[in-house]
């Protein structure tokens, strides 16, 4: 805000960037990740729809934030890692294992890269897992929020989130929090994605703005 | 999370001595949440009570809640120094214009001269004030001029470094027709989380309801502040 306002020209130098909402939780016998579809270079949205939500393995996906060419080129390298694994060991791959190759991937090139991804999925031994995985770091959570407009509703998800929700209740508090967010953030914005993953595999549905709730608008 | 971890790797490079704690030269400043909320007969206004300089706290029961007229108060949020100096020449400017007037002044007039001081010296100042409280005309009245000077009645309003957290809840639960003890609880639980994820906010949160009538002020202290989940 006190910095003098760029030219025009710098818009084409500016780093495509998904800043962004995500967020990922947990319930008994699965989890619900949701984002916006937002991804802006400076001050202009070069993609307003974009999936941030992006699969890892058939029940573990990732969801991507800062800088979309880091998160993507991960999300990619991860995906592949994790095939060869899933492989080599003769079943589904583990969440926890998902989160571990990202985290390795994050931690090394921590000076580097400059992308958070938040790692959720199914898997027999664990049922639904959230892992967040930022800076290098590996945390297990009942649900986690990620991206520039996460700052907005850290206040909302405290007061609201309570143990033990049901996939329903889930999928509403995931598409509140992203409705709020994105009324607040202006680097997010455009439409909802969210995606269920249970024992059954992972459905992806996408809200269309108009059809998100609305809240109070002062 | 991250950004604010990694700004604080790159201080540490640039100090002499890592073990020395750095908050000689820092800024007092009330990075803070302020809050106020109106209702049918008055305003709710709160606030939490962290000084700090740098890490040091240098205040952790501070009153951010400043008296400008009898029914009218100020939230301040950035630099203590100047939100002091602000507080203080407009209190005396409005004291001198409700003895010409011969009446008690206006809410919006308090508002704008403010604005008229945040405005002029932008550049030099980093303020960023609520105004709120109740006069005859209009009634309980909030106003904000945040950074940079503007002014925009609102009927609720949030500042200060925590405020961010707390957008999303704010826009979730306000509700317009509020009675005065639902808006004390809304303003409390939402200074109680933002005071729980802003390190800049923190200490006891103080409330007051401003009226007709006059004044109520209350302090909740932190043990008794409501909780929530913490993930």
């Amino acid at each position: 805000m006190l910095e003098e306002s760029p030219s025009q020209l710098e818009g084409l130098s500016d780093e495509v960037k998904t800043g962004t909402t995500i967020i990922a939780i947990a319930f008994q016998g699965g989890v619900v990740l949701g984002s916006d579809s937002r991804v802006s270079a400076g001050e202009a949205v070069v993609n307003r729809v974009m999936n941030k939500l992006s699969p890892l393995h058939d029940k573990i996906y990732c969801a991507l934030s800062g800088s979309a060419a880091d998160a993507q080129t991960m999300a990619e390298i991860v995906n592949y890692q994790l095939d060869v694994h899933s492989i080599e060991v003769g079943e589904d791959p583990l969440v926890r294992s998902a989160a571990t190759l990202v985290k390795n991937i994050s931690y090394k090139y921590k000076e580097e890269l400059s992308a958070h991804l938040i790692v959720a999925g199914w898997d027999r031994r664990g049922g639904g897992q959230v892992y967040v995985t930022l800076d290098g770091l590996l945390s297990k959570q009942p649900f986690a929020i990620g991206g520039s407009g996460s700052s907005y509703i850290y206040g909302f998800v405290d007061a609201e989130y309570r143990k033990g929700m049901s996939r329903r209740e889930c999928q509403e508090f995931v598409v509140n929090a992203l409705t709020l967010a994105m009324g607040r953030d202006g680097s997010s914005g455009g439409v909802a994605y969210v995606v269920t993953i249970d024992q059954d595999g992972a459905e992806e549905k996408c809200i269309l703005g108009n059809k998100l709730p609305i809240f109070f608008d002062e | 999370m991250a950004a604010y971890i990694a700004q604080n790797r790159v201080e540490m490079f640039s100090r002499s001595n890592d073990m020395v704690p750095n908050w000689e030269n820092q800024e007092v400043s009330t990075g803070t949440t302020i809050m106020a909320v109106e209702f049918d007969g008055g305003v709710v206004i709160g606030a939490d009570s962290r000084t700090t300089t740098g890490a040091y706290i240098a205040n952790r029961v501070t009153d951010k809640l400043t008296p400008i007229h009898d029914h009218i108060f100020c939230c301040r949020s950035g630099s203590a120094a100047d939100t002091q100096a602000i507080a203080d020449a407009v209190s005396y400017q409005l004291g001198f214009h409700s003895i010409e007037l011969d009446e008690p002044p206006l809410v919006q007039t308090a508002a704008n001269l403010f604005k008229q001081m945040c405005y002029r010296y932008r550049e030099e100042l980093m303020a960023g004030i609520i105004v709120a409280g109740w006069d005859k005309r209009r009634g309980g009245q909030v106003y904000t001029v945040p950074m940079g000077g503007m002014l925009v009645r609102q009927p609720v309003s949030v500042g200060g470094s925590g405020s961010s957290y707390i957008y999303g809840f704010v826009d979730s639960n306000y509700r317009t027709g509020m009675t005065k003890e639902e808006c004390l609880r809304f303003t409390a639980e939402a200074l109680a989380l933002a005071m729980e994820r802003d390190g800049s906010s923190g200490g006891v949160a103080r409330l007051a309801a401003i009226t007709e009538a006059g004044l109520e002020r209350t302090v909740i202290l932190g043990n008794q502040l409501p909780t929530f989940f913490n993930a």
